[in-house]
């Protein structure tokens, strides 16, 4: 007997399961480029890549703790303490930068080991922890700079949120913010879908009982996962600084954008389950959505209408889908 | 002697007491303060009141959302309702005293349909609801702001007699909050719909089981929270003499609401807490703020110890709870 006639494999392949997000994406910077040809160009998608670096960044660390089961509201403060911080530190001198930045990551890690530590140590419910250490950090960007930000960031500190690479072939120009956000995003990438810590990550915010149960250390898991979004925090806070320049609410709104690009890109809030290349594709979606709003001479308020109505949509949808598959 | 073999022996409830623990070490660190400074002015009666008044706002919004927290849900539109109501009051009035019970049943509505549609996009789509709710706060801060942009309307003097009279030394609104609390724990303790509360908080699955129409238990504590947020926004505009679109904002109702609720002892997770937590939580609030002032901390350390309070106050109950958290 040949071949033929072994039971086959299911015939009708279904198609890839394609995460919406990048549907949407998709449509949404076509009808871009539809309404505004040259948003086609290098310097037009290319900027706006270069906008929404910061935000990338900062969600995907943000997927981290949104993956693990939490909430982390305190990324937008970090950010401001970021570059109020670095503003009051550098005092004009360019070399400054190559200690500020090492600086103010380690401070971010301490904010994180601290929100950590206070999640799974005191058991503070994350949403009331990390909120705590907003407005605290708020208070201390305030302190530090006693209200109105003095002094401004050097050349060599904003090189990572302004410069652009140009005569390239190809492409033309390529900002370095653009650079971060591949890098970093494929970093983050790595450490939630390819290691041992992501999958961990994973258990943990299924199911925490059953994770402990299963060996792994959550404690331990859970404040990684605080210290890792901290640092995007920072991250994001310098490209962001680089790119806007000083001022004292610079980061904030930023913590609710975060959780609304990871929930776009179908991460469950309260944990198990979240990708990151879906998320920086949550973050893209965003800034396409208000990119297109502007183009449409739509303003502020209708802004804030859609991205309320996208977010409650995104998240009805994923629900219903989750139900009808029997999940 | 007699009845000692028939009760079981009295356990210290820690849980239960926390709120009241809490209150008092604030109220007595706030009286060493006084004293060690010598500014026995501050002791007063009419100090006490003031105190108390600074926080109707905050208190009135709190008791509704004690009620979305129970059932273990959260509601981050209070301060763009707060902000939406006082605006529709003050424009509605627009100085009018015959436009007074129109514009409380206007606002009403707009809070109750609010609160409806939250509770719906909640049970229904089963949307989590810190998303639904954050939706919402943003369509509605979007339409307010569409339309308004600066203070709008204004509140007839007979109107600002809720913010601005008082029985003796004592204000109506300040009667009126603590009435308003003796309401809710009414509903709460003694109704049907209270225990239906405290059930699907507990474990909505058993809930539903036993028979409990959960949905309708989730859209009432969202109306019942919404309605809250709206009476606070009527008395805002009220103290204001008119309303703007970023008041509620401002005053950051969303988060200091739930933060008050929680160092009350309402469990974010639902089913545990009542509404005298909450209300310690609102005084200990404003205490702080006061022993602040009196010991003429700075703004920004004022605010940075804030957040470290809420923190510790909350971590003062959870720490001892063995349950995984996140």
């Amino acid at each position: 007997m040949s071949a033929q006639s072994l039971p086959q494999a299911p015939t009708q392949r279904r198609l890839p399961r394609i995460n919406p997000v990048y549907v949407l994406v998709a449509a949404l910077i076509i009808a871009i480029v539809v309404m505004n040809p040259a948003f086609g160009e290098p310097t037009g998608y290319m900027n706006y890549l270069k906008r929404v670096a910061a935000l990338a960044i900062l969600s995907a660390g943000a997927l981290y703790v949104i993956v693990s089961g939490g909430f982390d509201l305190s990324v937008g403060s970090i950010m401001t303490l970021t570059v109020i911080g670095s503003s009051m530190l550098a005092s004009n001198d360019p070399n400054s930068t190559y200690w500020i930045i090492p600086l103010m990551l380690g401070i971010g890690a301490v904010v994180g080991l601290i929100n950590g530590l206070v999640v799974s140590y005191l058991k503070v419910p994350s949403l009331i922890a990390t909120l705590g250490m907003m407005i605290s950090l708020n208070g201390v960007a305030f302190m530090w700079s006693g209200g109105a930000p003095r002094g401004y960031l050097p050349d060599t500190f904003r090189f990572f949120g302004r410069y652009n690479i140009t005569d390239i072939p190809l492409i033309t120009l390529l900002p370095i913010a653009v650079i971060c956000l591949v890098g970093f995003g494929l970093l983050l990438w790595w450490g939630m879908h390819r290691t041992n810590f992501g999958r961990m990550l994973h258990a943990v915010g299924d199911n925490p009982q059953a994770a402990r149960l299963a060996g792994v250390p959550v404690e331990r898991v859970r404040i990684s996962a605080f210290v890792v979004s901290a640092l995007t925090a920072v991250l994001a806070g310098v490209i962001l600084g680089g790119r806007a320049g000083v001022s004292v609410d610079i980061g904030s709104g930023f913590e609710l954008q975060a959780i609304t690009a990871a929930v776009i890109g179908g991460a469950q809030l309260l944990g198990g389950r979240g990708s990151v290349p879906a998320t920086i594709a949550g973050a893209l979606a965003l800034e396409a959505i208000f990119t297109l709003l502007n183009l449409l001479g739509l303003a502020q308020p209708v802004r804030l209408v859609v991205q309320g109505l996208i977010l409650i949509g995104a998240v009805a949808l994923a629900t219903y889908q989750r139900k009808r598959a029997g999940q | 002697m007699s009845d000692a073999p028939f009760t079981a022996p009295k356990r210290f409830r820690f849980e239960r007491h926390a709120s009241a623990i809490l209150l008092l070490s604030a109220i007595a660190l706030y009286v060493a303060l006084v004293l060690m400074l010598g500014q026995t002015r501050f002791l007063t009666l009419d100090n006490l009141v003031a105190i108390l008044g600074r926080s109707i706002t905050l208190g009135i919004t709190a008791i509704g959302q004690t009620f979305a927290i129970l059932i273990g849900s959260i509601d981050l539109s209070v301060a763009s309702v707060i902000s939406a109501s006082a605006v529709v009051t003050s424009v509605v009035m627009n100085g009018d005293p015959s436009m007074m019970l129109p514009a409380v049943l206007a606002v009403l509505a707009l809070g109750a349909l609010i609160g409806l549609v939250n509770g719906l996009v909640i049970s229904r789509l089963e949307v989590n609801p810190l998303i639904a709710t954050l939706g919402m706060s943003l369509i509605i801060q979007g339409v307010l702001s569409y339309y308004y942009n600066n203070f709008a309307g204004n509140v007839p003097v007979e109107f600002q007699v809720f913010a601005y009279g008082a029985v003796g030394i004592v204000p109506f609104s300040l009667v009126f909050m603590f009435v308003l609390a003796g309401c809710a724990w009414f509903i709460l303790r003694f109704t049907r719909f209270g225990s239906d509360v405290y059930s699907v908080g507990g474990n909505k699955d058993a809930a539903r089981l036993a028979g409990i129409k959960t949905a309708r238990v989730v859209i009432g504590a969202h109306v019942i929270c919404s309605l809250c947020a709206a009476i606070a926004g009527i008395y805002l505009a009220s103290r204001l003499r008119s309303g703007a679109p970023w008041i509620g904002a401002e005053g950051v109702y969303d988060l200091e609401s739930i933060a008050v609720v929680v160092i009350g002892g309402t469990v974010l997770a639902g089913g545990r807490g009542g509404i005298w937590g909450t209300m310690a939580g609102v005084i200990i609030f404003s205490l702080i703020d006061s022993i602040f002032n009196v010991a003429g901390v700075d703004a920004f350390v004022k605010q940075v110890l804030r957040g470290i309070i809420i923190v510790a106050a909350v971590a003062f109950y959870a720490v001892r709870s063995r349950r995984l958290v996140a």
